[in-house]
C-alpha cells in the first residue's frame, strides 16, 4: 500500500513520517512515533482516553487521520512537563487523587488544559462540560473536577 | 464526616500513624505524565495482530469450518483452530482441583454461546486480520438453547455443556451447595410471621477503559514474555502452562498494571492462544479486544436470582431463613461455582439465625460466560439480604435501623456455616451510622456492644 508523509510537531519537536493512508493520528502516535500518552479505549470516538490538542483545540485522536495533520502542532500529555517539573495540571491530579488505573488521565488533563487556557477560572460547571467527552470508570468524577478546580486556583495565585 | 475514634481503642497497640494522613499514590506521578506502560504500550517490530472468527449462534453444532479464502488474504501469516491447541479443553479452576475441565479455548466440533470464538486469525496488520476473520466460513446445525436458569433445570431441557452432563455444577454436597443450621421448618412453625420474596438481577459488565487483551513477544529460545492486563498473573500463568503444555519456565508473564479491571480481566481468554501463535508464527504477537468484544464477549457478572423465606418474630428476632440461590455461570464454569459457593456461607447476612437452610446452584445456560466481578457471589446476595430485611422491619412495625441491631451477630455468636463470628464490629458500624446519617435508634441499641451478647 503507498505510503503518505506526514509531517507535524509533536510537544515542540519536528516529527515526520510515512504512513498508509487512513491511519489514525492516535496509531501514528503510538505505533510509529512512540508517543503513547494517548490511549485507545474504544477506537470510536466515545471513551476521550485518546484526546490530544491539534493546534490550540482538543481533538479524537482516534478519529482524526494521520494525513490531515501535516503542519500541525499537536499536543499530549507526555510533553507536559517541563524540565522534569510536573504542569500544575499534573500536579494537581496528582495531589487530589485523581488517578486510580490511570488509562483515562492523560485524555482527562488534555480536555482540562484546553478549557484552562480558554478559560482560566472555570466555574464548576464549565469544568464538568470540559470532561464530559472524557470517561473514567474508576476514580470517579468528582476527584477529577476537584483537581482541575485546583489547578485553576494554582494558576491564578501565581500570576497574581 | 467526623467518625468518632475510641471504637476498639483499646484493641490495637501499635498506634495507627498512617490513619488520616494522605500519602501520594505510588502509580500517579507515571499516570499523570503518560509515562505509566500499559501492556498495549509495548510495541515490536512485524508484530502480528490476532482477531478472532466468533460463533454467530447460542448453541450450535460446526459441521465444518473452511479457512482456504482467509488463508489466500493478503497478510495473513497463520490461521488457528481448535486442533492446533495443544490441551484445548480446560477450566480455570482445575488449579484449586475445581473441574471437570469444560471450555474450549477454540470451539470443537460446537458452539454454545455467541460469541464464542472459534477460529484465530493472524495477519500483518489489524485490518488484514480482520479482513480474513470475515472469509472464514463456518457451517453451523442451530441447536435449541436455553436462556434462563430455571428452563435450565428443568427435565427435558437443551443440555448446555457436555463436561458436566447436566445444567448445573456438580458439587460434591450433590446439586448445589448446602448449608444446614438448626431446624429451618420447626423455626417457621413457630414463626409470628412468614415473609418469601424473590429477587433477580441481569448480568453487569465492567466496562473497564482499557479493554482486555495482551502483547506476546518471544525470546528466541522458546521462551516468550507476555504483557498482560490480567488481574490473575499466576492462575493466568499455570493455565497458559496447562493449556499449551509448556513448562512455566518457559513463559514470562508481565503484568501489574491494569487499565481498570474490576474482576473482568481474572480469566484465563487472550493469552494462551496469542502465545501460542507466536510460538507458530516465531513472530511477536498483538490479541486486543475491540470495545464491541469487552462489552459483548468478556464475562460479566453473574445473572443471580435469590429466593428468600423468612420467619420473623413480633419482637423483631428472625427465628428462620430459607435461601435458594441462582448463580447463571452462562456456558461455561470459570468462577461461577465458587460464586455460588461463597454465596451459601454468605447468605444468612450478618445476622444470627439460629435456623437456616441454604441452597445454592451454579447453573449452566446458553448466555455469555459469567465470571468475577466485584464481591462476586455476594453482592447481589446483600441487595437481595437487606432489601428483605427492609420489608421484614415494615411487616412487623419496625424501625429498620432497630430491627437490624436486634438481629446482628457478636463476636462469639455461631455462623450458620459453623464459623465462629470474631470481630464483627457491625454493631459498632451501625452506631456510627445512626450518627453520621442523623437516624436515632432508642438508647437501649447504643449501648449495645459487639463483644457481649448482654447489652
Amino acid at each position: 500500500m503507498a505510503k503518505v508523509p506526514v509531517q507535524f510537531t509533536l510537544n515542540g519537536a519536528e516529527k515526520a513520517e510515512f504512513v498508509d493512508s487512513g491511519t489514525t493520528l492516535l496509531h501514528a502516535l503510538r505505533d510509529k512515533i512512540g508517543d503513547t500518552s494517548p490511549k485507545g479505549g474504544c477506537h470510536q470516538g466515545t471513551c476521550g482516553a485518546c484526546s490530544v490538542i491539534i493546534d490550540g483545540e482538543l481533538r479524537l485522536s482516534c478519529l482524526t487521520l494521520a494525513e490531515t495533520c501535516n503542519g500541525a502542532e499537536i499536543r499530549t500529555t507526555s510533553g507536559l512537563a517541563e524540565a522534569g517539573v510536573l504542569h500544575p495540571l499534573q500536579r494537581a491530579f496528582l495531589d487530589a487523587f485523581a488517578t486510580q488505573c490511570g488509562f483515562c488521565t492523560p485524555g482527562m488533563i488534555m480536555a482540562a488544559k484546553v478549557l484552562l487556557d480558554h478559560t482560566p477560572n472555570p466555574s464548576r460547571e464549565e469544568v464538568v462540560e470540559a470532561l464530559s467527552s472524557n470517561i473514567c470508570r474508576c476514580t470517579g468524577y468528582e476527584p477529577i473536577i476537584q483537581a482541575v478546580l485546583r489547578a485553576a486556583r494554582a494558576n491564578s495565585q501565581n500570576a497574581a | 464526616m467526623e467518625l468518632r475514634k475510641n471504637y476498639f481503642a483499646d484493641v490495637r497497640k501499635d498506634g495507627l500513624n498512617e490513619i488520616g494522613q494522605p500519602r501520594p499514590r505510588l502509580d500517579s506521578p507515571g499516570h499523570v505524565t503518560g509515562k505509566t506502560a500499559y501492556f498495549a504500550d509495548r510495541n515490536f517490530p512485524d508484530m502480528l495482530h490476532l482477531k478472532m472468527v466468533r460463533s454467530p449462534h447460542h448453541h450450535a453444532r460446526i459441521r465444518s469450518i473452511d479457512t482456504s479464502a482467509a488463508e489466500k488474504h493478503p497478510g495473513v501469516v497463520k490461521i488457528l483452530t481448535a486442533k492446533d491447541v495443544p490441551h484445548n479443553v480446560y477450566t480455570i479452576l482445575i488449579l484449586i482441583q475445581i473441574g471437570p475441565e469444560d471450555e474450549t479455548v477454540l470451539a470443537d466440533g460446537k458452539v454454545r454461546w455467541k460469541g464464542e470464538a472459534v477460529v484465530a486469525v493472524l495477519a500483518e496488520t489489524e485490518r488484514a486480520a480482520q479482513e480474513a476473520a470475515a472469509k472464514v466460513k463456518v457451517d453451523y446445525e442451530v441447536l435449541p438453547a436455553v436462556f434462563d436458569m430455571e428452563e435450565a433445570l428443568k427435565p427435558g431441557a437443551p443440555l448446555v455443556n457436555e463436561y458436566h452432563g447436566q445444567n448445573h455444577y456438580l458439587y460434591d454436597s450433590g446439586e448445589c451447595r448446602k448449608v444446614r443450621f438448626g431446624d429451618v421448618e420447626a423455626g417457621f412453625a413457630g414463626a409470628d410471621h412468614i415473609l418469601e420474596q424473590s429477587y433477580q438481577s441481569s448480568p453487569i459488565e465492567h466496562a473497564p477503559t482499557e479493554t482486555t487483551g495482551c502483547v506476546v513477544a518471544p525470546e528466541g529460545n522458546d521462551r516468550f514474555t507476555c504483557y498482560t492486563n490480567t488481574q490473575a498473573m499466576f492462575f493466568t500463568l499455570d493455565n497458559t502452562s496447562i493449556i499449551l503444555q509448556m513448562p512455566g519456565s518457559k513463559l514470562h508473564f508481565v503484568g501489574g498494571t491494569v487499565g481498570g479491571g474490576f474482576g473482568g480481566k481474572v480469566d484465563v481468554i487472550v493469552e494462551p492462544i496469542a502465545i501460542l501463535g507466536a510460538k507458530l508464527t516465531g513472530r511477536p504477537v498483538c490479541f486486543i479486544y475491540s470495545r464491541e468484544e469487552e462489552m459483548q464477549i468478556s464475562s460479566p457478572r453473574a445473572a443471580e436470582k435469590v429466593v428468600i423465606k423468612d420467619g420473623v418474630m413480633k419482637d423483631g428476632r428472625i427465628v428462620a431463613r430459607k435461601v435458594t440461590g441462582y448463580t447463571d455461570a452462562g456456558a461455561y464454569s470459570r468462577h461461577s461455582p465458587y460464586g455460588a459457593q461463597k454465596g451459601a456461607a454468605h447468605y444468612p447476612g450478618p445476622y444470627t439465625i439460629p435456623n437456616v437452610w441454604i441452597d445454592t446452584y451454579c447453573v449452566y445456560t446458553n448466555r455469555t460466560p459469567s465470571s468475577a466481578m466485584r464481591g462476586f457471589g455476594v453482592t447481589i446476595g446483600d441487595f437481595a439480604l437487606e432489601v428483605q430485611m427492609d420489608k421484614l422491619a415494615r411487616l412487623i412495625g419496625m424501625d429498620p435501623l432497630e430491627f437490624r441491631f436486634v438481629n446482628a451477630y457478636r463476636d462469639g455468636d455461631m455462623k450458620a456455616h459453623r464459623q465462629p463470628t470474631e470481630g464483627a464490629a457491625l454493631i459498632e458500624c451501625m452506631q456510627e451510622a445512626s450518627r453520621a446519617a442523623n437516624w436515632p435508634v432508642a438508647e437501649e441499641f447504643m449501648a449495645m456492644s459487639s463483644y457481649t451478647k448482654g447489652a
